[in-house]
């Protein structure tokens, strides 16, 4: 066979490799959004779920999975960039960065039931908690953690060595080169991987089955004082988030409408993370032509 | 201007380097280094690939140290403070002993940013201060009038010459006293070589120039002293005339007679 023959077959099979993959996922996708897409209105995404009757929405779950994820951030951010400049800018090759990055590896690839029950043990039983959303977001953070430093990590070591040379040698500081010079290079980066991240802990369903619950207590929408057990502001409050809220209906649901539902959460789930990765990409370059000043 | 006869004020020294030694972990890097740099002058540093010049360049900021592993010996005497021995202020040193590189590297911001980013963090808030900052070591470097219509845009937009004449320009923001170039024309097209040759011609009135090169015609045009390292070694230093026509070691005469190197 000579080889312009296997080029062109080798062109082929990669095409055909291509194909396949992007019709799985797009059927995924179509599958999804064709079914549930008629169950979207404003009623569902607003009103509580029901129990028994049909025609309960997802208004808790959604707020509860925004309200988690907001919270979860809010813990992986800074924790995850304090790690990520460790990493990149102090930490000294050798035998205990190496341990370092072998544990946030194994962290970062650790199944999420695991950190559920792991959740289960540190955020509700020892704390006394009870299944709060507190417990939950805190779960999510384990969960999230070992992927925001490395997130963060990669961003700052990816900013060419020479800007750094080049802050150094002007007497600028080793932390005011951080701040000044890499954070901002490398922030376009740091942002769209924690909006991806944020996608992926929307999604997340196993860590929060024992940490924050499957059950939403009866929520007050005008009650936003915090400590308060009504408002949905109320972290030590059980929440269902949304990807809970599918396994649930679908596994313990009493409501005739179950199909219903399931069809119209997977939708709304799967939109969120599609704006969220869309999002990523457009506040990424937006923010990426501002600092360099760029047109 | 290699047989510049040295006037007394120009014979002043900047840098006095004795004995240094370094260490890149058990590889002796730099040895016996005896080295004075004169005032208002331009020295520069030829050798082959691997002889330390780069090595030597960086010791004059202590930019060497940012390479784990590096241990040093000697002195290295830049106004009356041995940078090796006494405690160094990174800060003021670097402010006074600015850096040029081999590939341009200015900051992904905006020119003005890039020039006003020193003498920002070093504490200069007034914008009419900056301002004027800014126009004066652009101006310097003959990059103002290319620039000055379009001072907010990114300077990444730059050509790689003018690139590397905005960040000599950021170098001299801080208003240093020397100024090292490590290989500046290296990454450059002859018109912007010679470019930022006249322009170092131009700085030596105000500055002290080092300049590491590979080129050796670069040496020869622009420099009054010329230093050749051999692995590691200083070979020789002398008058850049008398380097380039009757050195005194036979090594130095192999190398500026291209037989290697």
């Amino acid at each position: 066979m000579n080889s312009k023959v296997a080029d062109r077959i080798a062109t082929t099979i990669f095409y055909l490799i291509a194909a396949t993959i992007v019709t799985v996922l797009v059927g995924l996708l179509g599958y999804i959004i064709f079914h549930g897409f008629s169950k979207l209105n404003l009623d569902f995404l607003t009103s509580p779920s029901s129990s028994f009757r049909a025609g309960g929405g997802i208004g808790n779950q959604l707020f509860n999975s925004f309200y988690i994820l907001f919270l979860t951030m809010v813990f992986t951010v800074p924790l995850g960039l304090g790690g990520g400049i460790y990493m990149a800018e102090y930490a000294r090759p050798g035998r205990l960065t190496n341990a370092i990055r072998t544990c946030i590896e194994v962290l970062a690839s650790l199944p999420s039931i695991v950190i559920g029950m792991f959740g289960l043990l540190m955020f509700v039983n020892l704390t006394g908690w009870g299944y709060s959303i507190l417990g939950g977001a805190l779960a999510l953070t384990v969960f999230n953690l070992p992927v925001m430093v490395r997130v963060c990590e990669d961003a700052l070591r990816t900013v060419a060595r020479d800007q750094k040379e080049a802050s150094l040698a002007l007497g600028i500081t080793h932390w005011h080169t951080i701040k000044t010079v890499l954070l901002p290079a490398a922030f376009p980066s740091i942002l769209t991987g924690a909006i991806l991240a944020s996608g992926r802990v929307f999604g997340e369903a196993a860590a929060l089955l024992f940490t924050a619950g499957l059950t939403t207590p009866t929520l007050d929408f005008y009650n936003w004082n915090p400590f308060d057990s009504t408002s949905p502001l109320n972290i030590f409050r059980p929440a269902e988030t949304l990807a809970v809220h599918i396994w649930a209906v679908n596994t313990q649901g009493l409501i005739p409408d179950v199909r219903e539902v399931a069809d119209g959460s997977s939708a709304v789930l799967i939109i969120s993370v599609l704006i969220f990765n869309l999002l990523a990409r457009w506040i990424g370059s937006v923010v990426h032509k501002k600092i360099t000043a760029s047109k | 201007m290699g047989q510049a006869i040295a006037t007394p004020a120009a014979e002043k020294s900047v840098f006095d380097i004795k004995n240094l030694n370094l260490w890149y972990g058990k590889n002796l890097a730099l040895k016996d280094i005896d080295f004075t740099i004169y005032n208002n002058e331009i020295t520069a540093i030829i050798g082959p690939s691997g002889c330390g010049k780069s090595t030597f360049i960086k010791t004059l900021n202590l930019m060497i140290q940012n390479i784990p592993g590096v241990r040093m010996s000697g002195e290295i005497n830049y106004e009356q403070t041995n940078l090796l021995n006494d405690r160094v202020d990174l800060v003021d040193l670097r402010k006074k002993v600015g850096m040029v590189f081999q590939k341009a590297n200015p900051f992904p911001k905006s020119i003005y940013e890039n020039v006003a980013y020193g003498p920002k963090i070093h504490g200069m808030k007034k914008k009419g201060k900056l301002d004027e900052i800014v126009e004066r070591s652009l101006r310097d470097v003959f990059l103002w009038d290319e620039v000055k219509d379009r001072l907010n845009t990114s300077a990444l937009g730059l050509s790689g010459g003018q690139q590397q004449r905005l960040c000599i320009a950021r170098a001299i923001a801080t208003k240093p006293d020397v100024i090292l170039m490590d290989e500046p024309t290296s990454a450059l097209d002859p018109i912007s070589t010679i470019k930022i040759e006249e322009l170092a011609l131009e700085l030596k009135k105000n500055y002290s120039i080092v300049m590491v090169t590979h080129n050796m015609q670069q040496a020869a045009r622009v420099s009054d002293r010329t230093a050749f390292f051999l692995m590691g070694e200083l070979i020789e230093y002398d008058q850049t005339n008398k380097i380039f026509s009757a050195p005194s070691d036979k090594r130095t005469e192999d190398y500026v007679t291209g037989r290697f190197g």
